[in-house]
C-alpha cells in the first residue's frame, strides 16, 4: 500500500500530519528564497532611492567641488571607464585563449590542462586584496622598475602607481571570469560541426576562427560583460596600483593616476568629515557605479540563461 | 532497435581527421603557439602572486633590522610587558604587532555571516532545485546571482547607513559599526556562492534516487531531507567552504562596516579589525620596506595561503561527489 502524498485517493486523516510536514519544508525552503530577493531588493532600493535626488546631468558631467559636497562625479566615471577598457582588452583575449587552449587543443588527460584549470579555479578564490598587493609588489615595483631601467633612464615613468597596472591588475582578477564562460559556450559546440567543418577541408584553426567561435560568442560575450562588471566594481585591488581621491585633470596617459567610482564611494564613507553634509554624493556615486555594473550583469544574465536554454533545447 | 542503426556512425565520429594537420600555414602555427601560451598565463599568474606576495614577507625571516622590530615568531606570541598582551598597535611609540586581533576579527565577522547566509541559502537551493517550477527557477536563479553582482563597496556602503542603524535599535550595540554589522553586510556577498554550489549539487543528484523514494511511499520532504540532501551533502559542504574562503579574503565590506578596533574579544556588538580591512588601511601610509610594511604582506601570504588551501579542499569535496554519482568532468 502506498501513501504518497500524490496519491489523490488516500485518505485525509492518515496522511495529514505527513503532508503538514512536507508543506513545512517546502514552506521554509521558499521563505529562504524570499529573503534572499528582499535581501537584493532593499539593497537596490534603498541606493536607487536615496541616490535618485542627487542624480542630474551636472552630477554625471561636472567634476567634484567645495570638498567633494557639491558638484559631479565625471572624472570619477572617466577613470573607471578607462580602467575597465583597458583591463577588458588584456583580459578578453587571454581568456578566450585559455578556453580555447582547454577545449580545443588539450587532450582530456593533459596534465596541464588540468594544472591550467586548477590555477583557473584558484585565481578565482584568490581574495581582492591579495590582488592588491601583487599589483603593487609585481608590477609598479618590479615590471615598472625594469621600464624605467631600461627605457627612461631610471626616471620615475613607470614605477609608480597609476592607470595601466591597475588595469593589468584587474585583468589577472577577471580572467577566471572570461575562461569559465568561454570553456563553457566552447563546449556547448555541437561536435558535428566540428566535423562538417573538417570534413569540408578546413584546418583546426580555420575551423575554430570560423565555426566554433561564431558559434560561441554568445557565451564569450556573457564572460566579457561579467567581467567588465566585476573589474568595474573591484576596489581593492587597485587601492595601492593606481586610483587617486582626486585628481584636477582626467588621466590622458597610461601612467597617470585615476579616479575610480568605487573608490570615490569607499573615501566618501570612511574618511570624510561630515558624512551628512557628503551623503548626497556618496548616494549619487553609489547609484552611478551601482548602475554600471548592475546593468552589464543583467544582460549578462539574461544572454546565459537565453542560450543555456537555447542550446538545452536544441539537443 | 532504432540506436543500433546510429551506432557505427558515432564510432567513425571518434576520430578528426589529423591527416589535415599538414596543410597549416604558418599564420596557423603561429597562433596556435601563441594559444598555448598565453594559456600558461594562469599558472604564471598563481606563481607570481604567491612569490610577489611572499617576497616582500621573506624580511621577516631574514632581516635583523626588522627583528628588531618583530619576528615572524613575535606575530603570534605575546609581547613582554604592557597591560595587554595580544596587541596590535603598529604605529606607536613601540610598535606591537600581534595578529591575534585580526584573526579573531577576521574568524568572529565570518561567522556571523556563514550563520545568516548557510541556511537561507541552502534553504533557497533546496526550493529552486526541489520545489520550484521551472518558470520560478528561471526567474529566482538569476535574480539571486544578481546579488553577486553588487559591487561590494556598494554593499558596505548600504551596511553602514542602514544595517547599521537597524542593528543597533534591534540589539542595543555599544558600537555603532561591529562584528555584527559587517558579518551581516558580508552575507550579501556570501549567499549567491553558497546558493549556486549547493543548487548544483543538489542538481546533480540523479532523478532516480527521488523516484525511489517516493515509490517506497515517502512524502517529498522526506525524499528531500532523508535521500537527496545526504547524497548531496558533499556539495553543500563545499559550498559553505567556498563561503568561508570568500568571507574571510572580502575588504571592501568589512573596512567600511566593521569599525576598525583590532580588540581581542568574542563581542558582536565591539567594533572588530578584520586582516583584510587592516592591509586595505594601512599599506597606503606605510614607508616602503619598513617592518611595518612587511608585516602587512605577512599577511597577505598568510590570507592567500588560507584561501588557497580552502579553495582546495572545497573543488576536491565537489569533484569527489560529483565522481560518486557518476558524472566524471
Amino acid at each position: 500500500m502506498s501513501a504518497t502524498a500524490t496519491t489523490p485517493v488516500a485518505p485525509r486523516r492518515l496522511v495529514g500530519s505527513i503532508r503538514h510536514g512536507d508543506r513545512a519544508l517546502e514552506t521554509l525552503c521558499a521563505v529562504s528564497v524570499v529573503i534572499i530577493l528582499a535581501m537584493l531588493v532593499i539593497v537596490l532600493g534603498d541606493v536607487v532611492r536615496g541616490g535618485a535626488r542627487t542624480l542630474s546631468w551636472e552630477f554625471i558631467s561636472a567634476s567634484p567641488t567645495h570638498g567633494m559636497t557639491a558638484g559631479g562625479v565625471f572624472p570619477a566615471i572617466f577613470g573607471t571607464v578607462a580602467m575597465t577598457l583597458l583591463m577588458t582588452i588584456a583580459a578578453v583575449p587571454a581568456g578566450v585563449a585559455t578556453a580555447i587552449y582547454l577545449t580545443e587543443f588539450a587532450s582530456p588527460q593533459s596534465r596541464v590542462a588540468r594544472l591550467i584549470r586548477v590555477c583557473v579555479a584558484n585565481l578565482a578564490g584568490v581574495p581582492s586584496i591579495v590582488f592588491g598587493l601583487f599589483g603593487l609588489g609585481f608590477f609598479v615595483a618590479t615590471v615598472g622598475k625594469v621600464i624605467d631601467t631600461v627605457a627612461f633612464n631610471g626616471q620615475s615613468v613607470y614605477a609608480k602607481p597609476c592607470l595601466i597596472w591597475s588595469a593589468l591588475t584587474l585583468a589577472i582578477l577577471t580572467l577566471p571570469v572570461v575562461v569559465v564562460a568561454t570553456e563553457e559556450a566552447i563546449l556547448s559546440v555541437p561536435r558535428e560541426l566540428r566535423e562538417a567543418s573538417l570534413a569540408l577541408g578546413a584546418t583546426q584553426m580555420q575551423t575554430i576562427l570560423r565555426v566554433v567561435l561564431p558559434e560561441a560568442l554568445g557565451g564569450i560575450l556573457t564572460g566579457t560583460i561579467l567581467a567588465v562588471s566585476r573589474g568595474a566594481g573591484e576596489v581593492a585591488p587597485i587601492l595601492f596600483t593606481g586610483v587617486a581621491y582626486y585628481l584636477p585633470h582626467l588621466p590622458t596617459n597610461m601612467n597617470d593616476q585615476f579616479m575610480n567610482l568605487g573608490y570615490h564611494v569607499y573615501v566618501l564613507a570612511t574618511q570624510s568629515p561630515d558624512v551628512d553634509r557628503t551623503k548626497p554624493q556618496l548616494y549619487g556615486t553609489a547609484l552611478v557605479l551601482l548602475f554600471l555594473t548592475f546593468l552589464l550583469n543583467l544582460v549578462a544574465i539574461t544572454i546565459r540563461s537565453r542560450t543555456r536554454r537555447g542550446s538545452r533545447a536544441g539537443r | 532497435m532504432a540506436g543500433q542503426s546510429t551506432m557505427p556512425a558515432t564510432l567513425a565520429r571518434e576520430r578528426p581527421a589529423r591527416s589535415l594537420k599538414r596543410r597549416r600555414g604558418l599564420f596557423e602555427q603561429v597562433l596556435e603557439t601563441t594559444i598555448r601560451a598565453v594559456a600558461l598565463l594562469s599558472i604564471a599568474a598563481i606563481l607570481l602572486i604567491f612569490i610577489f606576495v611572499g617576497k616582500e614577507a621573506l624580511p621577516l625571516l631574514t632581516s635583523s633590522d626588522v627583528h628588531r622590530e618583530v619576528s615572524l615568531w613575535g606575530l603570534f606570541t605575546a609581547h613582554s610587558g604592557g597591560e595587554s598582551s595580544f596587541m596590535w598597535q603598529p604605529v606607536s611609540e613601540v610598535p606591537k604587532y600581534s595578529i591575534w586581533p585580526l584573526i579573531t576579527g577576521s574568524l568572529k565577522v565570518t561567522l556571523v555571516s556563514l550563520v545568516f547566509a548557510v541556511p537561507l541559502s541552502v534553504g533557497a537551493a533546496i526550493f529552486v532545485s526541489e520545489y520550484a517550477s521551472s518558470r520560478v527557477r528561471e526567474i529566482a536563479k538569476p535574480a539571486i546571482e544578481l546579488l553577486a553582482g553588487v559591487p561590494s563597496v556598494v554593499v558596505g556602503f548600504f551596511a553602514l547607513i542602514v544595517l547599521a542603524t537597524w542593528v543597533q535599535t534591534a540589539f542595543g550595540t555599544e558600537h555603532r559599526l561591529n562584528a555584527l554589522v559587517a558579518g551581516l553586510g558580508l552575507s550579501f556577498a556570501i549567499c549567491p556562492i553558497v546558493f549556486s554550489v549547493s543548487e548544483d549539487a543538489l542538481r546533480a543528484v540523479p532523478r532516480s534516487y527521488r523516484e525511489a523514494a517516493l515509490a517506497l511511499g515517502s512524502t517529498r520532504a522526506q525524499a528531500v531531507l532523508r535521500v537527496v540532501l545526504p547524497a548531496a551533502a558533499p556539495g553543500i559542504a563545499a559550498s559553505i567552504v567556498l563561503g568561508f574562503g570568500r568571507a574571510v579574503g572580502e575588504t571592501m565590506i568589512v573596512v567600511i562596516a566593521s569599525g576598525n578596533a583590532a580588540l581581542l574579544d568574542g563581542n558582536l556588538g565591539h567594533s572588530t579589525r578584520t586582516i583584510t580591512a587592516t592591509i586595505a588601511q594601512e599599506l597606503g601610509e606605510v614607508v616602503i620596506g619598513s617592518a611595518h610594511y612587511d608585516v602587512l604582506f605577512a599577511l597577505g601570504t598568510l590570507l592567500f595561503v588560507a584561501t588557497f588551501l580552502v579553495n582546495y579542499v572545497g573543488e576536491r569535496i565537489v569533484h569527489g561527489m560529483r565522481r560518486k554519482l557518476g558524472i566524471v568532468s
